[in-house]
Parts: C-alpha cells; structure tokens; sequence
C-alpha cells in the first residue's frame, strides 16, 4: 500500500517537488552550515590566537612539568612531563569517583530501605538525614569537612595511634603498606582459583534448585573458600609478604600508606551527599513494585529476606537503575569540586596548575571537557547494559 | 525556526566582534571612560579591597596611575578580581585592559603567552612561613615538610626545584586562593606557607595569631612583579610602561602629592617636561601633556605609593630593600623623559 502510494507520487511529482528528496536535501544543508559554522569558529580562534602570539598545539605535552603532586598513583617526580600531569591527575579523579561510587551506593542503599523501615526511629533518622544532606549544597560540606574536621585533628606529634601501626591525624590517616615479596603470585592465583570454585559452585546450585527444588546456603560457605583458600596458600608457601609500618622522622610520617585528608574528606562529602540522592531512588524504586508482589510471595510461603531479595528488588531495580545512574554521572562531575580543597585531580592539576604554568587554556580545557565527557558516557554505557540485562523479559 | 536564526546570526556577530578586538587599547578605554585592570582575590598591601569595598594597594595604585594618564581621573578604574589561574585567560580574552596583580615576569610568560610585562612595580622573591611552634630556623632544615602553595603560581616551580636542588622531600599542597592557603596553613595541614616575601608578611596579618608565625629568611628566587598588557597594541604597552617610569621619575625628582602645583613652576628642565610644563611628551604616548602632572597629583610618586600601601604607613612595614631608587642602591630606576 505504501509503496503503491509512493510510486505514484513519484510518477506525479518533479524530482525537486519529491517530499523526500526535499527533506534529504535540508538536512544536508543544516549539517553543512553547522560543520561550516564549527570550521569557521576554530579557525577564528586559531587565526587570533597566532595573531596575538598565543602559543598554541599539544607540543607542551612533552614539557618538563617541573611542579609536585602530593597523591599520585603512577610514578611521578618534578622531571616527568605535563603529559604525565594529565595520567596523575585522571587517575586521581577515577580514583576518587570510583570509591564514591562504590560507597555512596550502599549507603544510599542503607538508607532507601531504612526510611521505609516499620521502626519509626530509623525511618525518621533516615529522613532526616535525606533531608539534610541532598538541600545543603555540595560545596559547603567539603569545606565543612575539610576545613571544620581537619582543625579538630592532632598534629603529627600527637596522632591518635592504634597499636603504633596506624595513625590519624591532620597530615592524614598513616597505615602499614603490605610489601609483596618474590612467591606472593601463588597467592593472587589462589585468589583467582577460590573466585573460579565460587562461580562453579553458584551455577551448580542453581542447576540443582531448578532440577530437584532443593536449595543450598551460598554465602557462608563462598565467604571462607575466598578467604581461606588464599590465607592457607600464603601461610604454606611461607609469608611472602611483610608490612612496612608508617614512621614518625622530622615534620611527617614516612613510609607505609597514606591516605590524605583531602581524599578524605572529599570522598566522605561526595559520598554522603549522593547517598542521600540514591537514597530516595531506591525508595521510590521499592514502592513501585506493587504490593500484591510481596502478598504473593508471603503466600507462597518465602522467608522474608527470600521475598526481598528473589522478589522486590529484581523489580525495583527496574526503576532504580535510570536515575541511578545520573547521580553516578553527577558525582564523577562533582568530583571536581576537588580542586576547592586542593585535592590534586584533573581539573586542580591539569586544568589548573599545568594550565597556568603553559597557558594553553584551549587546549587544556578541550582536553579535560573530553574526559570528563568520556567517563560520563563509559558510565553510562556500563549502566545501560546493566539495565538492558534485568529489564523485563516479556514472554 | 526564526528565533533559531536569529541566535546563529548573533553568535556569528560575536565572533566577528572578538575578530575586531585587537584595536587599540586607548580608544577602548577613552570610549568606556573607565580603565578595566585585573587584580588579586585579596592581598593586604597589593590589592585589597577594604571595608567599604575601595580597592586599595601597591598594585591598585599602578591602575589608578594608568586612569590619571589617559582618562585624568585615578578614580576611574573597574577592578576585577582574578585568581592565579584566571588571570592570563582574562587578560588575553579582553575582560580586562591590563593586569596588576603581583604576577612574576618570566619568559615563558612574556614569550608564549601573547603578553607584555610593562615593568616591575615590586621586586620580590619567594621565601618561607613557618608556625615559631615548629622551631625551625632555616629552610634548610625542612627536609619531610608538608608545604601550602597557592596554585598556578611561578611558587610552585621554585618550590619543587629548591628541595630538589638540596636533595629533600616535601608534600605539596595545592589551594585555589591565597585564604585557603592561609586556612590550611592555620589548621595546621602545612608544616611550611610559601609565597613570595611580600604576600607572606601580607598573610601573616591575616593570621588569627600573627605571632605565632615567622617567616625565614631564605630568599629562594627572584621574583620581579608587574603590570602586564596584551601584546599587539604598543601605543597601551607605552603608556603602561611610562605611567610607572612617570612615577618612579617623581621620587627621583623630589615631586610629591603635595608639592607638584608649586613645582610646575619649577626652572629644572626634567621637572617641566615631566610635568607638561615644557610641552611636547604627552603626544608621544598619544596622551595630554600633563598625564605625569595627573599622576603625581592623583596618586603620587613611588615612594609615597610604596610606603602608604607596604611601607612604613603600613601594616606590612617592610622597608624599601630592592626596591628603593637606584640612587640610594635600590634597582628602581626610570629612563629619562625626554
């Protein structure tokens, strides 16, 4: 029918009167003009740049920095180059997005369900914290933490010590870093091994559960395999291992692992901020499943955390998963705030440092907008096969 | 669809504006009747706005000497506020005609960054603060230290190469403005504040307890400070330049706030053509000739600026060192107006 339509019109219309053709050619046109008007704006840029002297490229990337870092986790000095200034200062953004991530979700988690607790006492704790924490703007409570928690710290004479192997105070916290000798990778394959019998052992029961009715307990009994496999191989192959403890010589702690205070206090803002967000997501998430859902499973006879877990959140996570995934977006983006406290991330780094010691703000910032850009859309990517995997299978 | 249009066109226009925007500088100002001059966040004694919201300073006065040139009028400035890592991107953009804001000149700056350093209205040089607590008496012995740095400053270089140069660690620790800086140094995050000398004994009073901190007395480099203007506009370059020559000539000459009506009078041949007197040396600047005599009148001669915003009339107190006449063994020196 609508190919009998289209030939006639075709046979009727001249080539420039085809609704189609037509539609082809404005689109061409309006890309063109937006690629030309793009072209013309670098270009513009490019021209005057070079005519007020601005240097411009990405030759500066090979520049010796010649700047410190106080966090870094790729090896860095004052001789490595800017370039390296971009990884050391990306690593410290994911670093810091990823542990937020990670935290503030099961925090969120904790308190989405302890606000739709039957004990009034959490239930009104958790609203409150909600309430408190998602309308005080992020800014102010990494300062609140930074700078109101550090002045309540002790100076590096005084630390709080836990059994002279770890410290806190307002360098950051001081713990022993756990030194790999030759031998330790028997233990990372035994690690790997006790995650391979786990996996085995899931698919089994579930095979078994589905071909006899019978379950299994899972959890205790993967806990010990992944902790005991790997602590009994490290004990026979005879501690290749050792701690190296954190030591108080002149101003500061040397040796062992630091965590810094603005890594601190950033994460534990970013963290209770978002969580509060996440929060009322899964709240909302849980009361969109319907209440009959739980009814039938109470009737069928399933324990109470059986009906959470096989029943309520399965469907929860349906609704929970899109805007779940824009406060992970928010908080990698908030995560930039960093640069208020000094913690050293892309934006105080790269966008900072490095940019004013060569000036090239176009570059650098095209640069920064491009990973933070990225990381969103991996993000994003990531939550969306997620979604798409427990979305409702209709049958 | 048409309101589409409409935007593109506009956007287009202020492309085409920013395209136009090399002109020159003077006109600018002449037209705007105000002189639009990037500053610090905050630094007692260079640029600091005080209660009623004045801006006031070493670095102000250089702004204010500026609008006495080309607009007669020292009070017809526009301050805005610049962070370290604002400031060259403000400069370069337009947002502001020149920058006084205790910026080193260094060569990468002048070279690569589309700028002109005008001059030194400061010479300085990077030391260190540290709490008397610590009982440290040379920066020598700061091996280990954790040290507060404002960011995006020549500092941070000298900083990392002086404890390189002696073979010592340190933990840098990087804030956005010079208060945090001063925040995280009370709270005692930093063992060691470092800025130039000047900014220390400037912070120093910012401190609860200004007491309870001392500043070493290792001078680690030089650190020369000044207006700076975009580079491609000459004619705004020169007056910049000679509007500080203009006022270290008036310290040479002995013409003060208070003496430059009855100097105008003066037989010295310098004297008149410094002030107008003898005509002729405003038109090279493209200016009236008693852009000097304004100056003088307005803001006073170097020496006064210095000692009224650093100085001995200070809070800062800090004597003329380096930057006395070079007359009297400092390095402030003018080329003759002539």
């Amino acid at each position: 029918m609508a190919n009998q339509l289209n030939e006639q019109g075709k046979a009727k219309t001249s080539f420039w009167n085809d609704p189609a053709v037509r539609s082809v050619i404005f689109q061409i046109l309006a890309v063109g003009a937006v690629v030309a008007f793009f072209l013309y704006i670098i270009n513009n840029a490019l021209t005057n740049m070079e005519a007020r002297g601005i240097t411009t490229g990405f030759a500066f990337l090979n520049d010796t920095a010649g700047f410190g870092i106080i966090q870094t986790l790729v090896p860095f000095d004052e001789t490595y180059t800017y370039g390296r200034t971009f990884i050391v200062g990306l690593l410290n953004t994911v670093l810091v997005s990823f542990l937020g991530i990670i935290l503030a979700t099961v925090l969120g988690f904790i308190i989405g369900i302890a606000r739709l607790s039957k004990n009034w006492l959490i239930a009104k704790l958790a609203t409150v914290y909600i309430e408190i924490f998602r309308n005080i703007p992020l800014l102010l409570q990494i300062f609140f933490w930074y700078f109101a928690v550090l002045r309540a710290l002790p100076s590096p004479r005084e630390s709080m010590n836990l059994g002279d192997s770890i410290f806190f105070n307002v360098r950051g916290l001081y713990m022993p870093e756990p030194i790999a000798e030759d031998g330790f990778g028997v233990v990372w394959i035994a690690i790997f091994a006790a995650i391979a019998i786990i996996i085995g052992m899931v698919k089994y029961e579930k095979k078994r559960q589905l071909t006899t009715g019978k379950t299994f307990p899972l959890f205790f009994p993967s806990l010990g395999i992944l902790l005991g496999l790997p602590l009994i191989v490290f004990f026979i192959s005879g501690s290749p291992m050792h701690l190296e403890y954190p030591e108080l010589k002149g101003f500061n702690f040397q040796n062992g692992m630091t965590i810094i205070p603005e890594l601190m206090a950033l994460l534990l803002a970013l963290t209770i901020y978002t969580a509060a967000f996440i929060a009322e997501v899964v709240r909302s998430g849980i009361e969109a499943v319907p209440h009959g859902q739980s009814e039938a499973a109470n009737a069928l006879g399933l324990t109470n955390g059986q009906r959470l877990r096989l029943i309520i959140i399965p469907q929860a996570m349906r609704v929970i998963i899109p805007p779940l995934t824009n406060q992970y977006l928010n908080l990698t983006k908030n995560s930039s705030l960093a640069t208020a406290i000094g913690y050293p991330d892309l934006v105080s780094v790269f966008a900072g440092t490095t940019l004013n010691q060569t000036g090239q703000a176009v570059e650098i910032i095209f640069m920064t907008m491009g990973v933070y850009l990225t990381l969103s859309l991996t993000t994003s990517a990531l939550m969306n096969w997620y979604n798409k995997r427990i979305a409702l299978i209709e049958r | 669809m048409k309101k589409q249009l409409v935007s593109a066109v506009a956007a287009l226009g202020l492309v085409a504006v920013s395209t136009a925007s090399l002109a020159a500088t003077l006109d600018d100002v002449k037209k705007k009747g105000f002189v639009q001059c990037g500053v610090s966040t905050g630094l007692p004694g260079f640029s600091n706005p005080d209660d009623k919201g004045n801006w006031t300073g070493l670095d102000v006065d250089v702004c204010r000497a500026v609008a006495a040139a080309t607009l007669g009028d020292a009070s017809k400035v526009k301050y805005i506020p610049l962070n370290a890592k604002e400031r060259f991107t403000a400069l370069q953009s337009g947002e502001v005609d020149m920058l006084s804001r205790n910026t080193t000149w260094t060569l990468t700056r002048d070279g690569s960054l589309g700028l002109n350093f005008a001059g030194v209205n400061y010479y300085d040089g990077q030391g260190f603060m540290v709490s008397k607590e610590l009982g440290v008496k040379s920066a020598k012995e700061l091996d280990g230290a954790a040290v507060c740095i404002q960011a995006g400053t020549t500092t941070e270089l000298n900083l990392a190469d002086y404890f390189r140069e002696l073979g010592m660690k340190y933990q840098p620790v990087v804030f956005d403005t010079s208060d945090q800086t001063v925040q995280g140094f009370e709270a005692g995050r930093c063992d060691v504040l470092t800025s130039d000398q000047s900014q220390l004994y400037a912070l120093r009073i910012k401190l609860s307890k200004p007491d309870s901190a001392m500043v070493l007395p290792e001078v680690i480099s030089k650190e020369p400070l000044g207006p700076v203007v975009r580079q491609g506009d000459d004619q705004w370059f020169n007056i910049v330049k000679w509007s500080m020559f203009a006022l270290v000539t008036a310290e040479e000459l002995g013409v003060t706030t208070s003496n430059v009506d009855q100097m105008k009078s003066s037989t010295n041949p310098n004297v008149q053509r410094l002030l107008g007197t003898e005509a002729g040396q405003g038109k090279n600047l493209g200016l009236d000739d008693t852009w000097a005599y304004n100056i003088v009148k307005q803001v006073g001669n170097y020496g006064e600026m210095f000692e009224r915003n650093v100085g001995s009339g200070s809070a800062l107190g800090i004597s003329r060192g380096l930057n006395a006449l070079w007359t009297k063994g400092g390095l402030q020196y003018a080329p003759p107006i002539r």
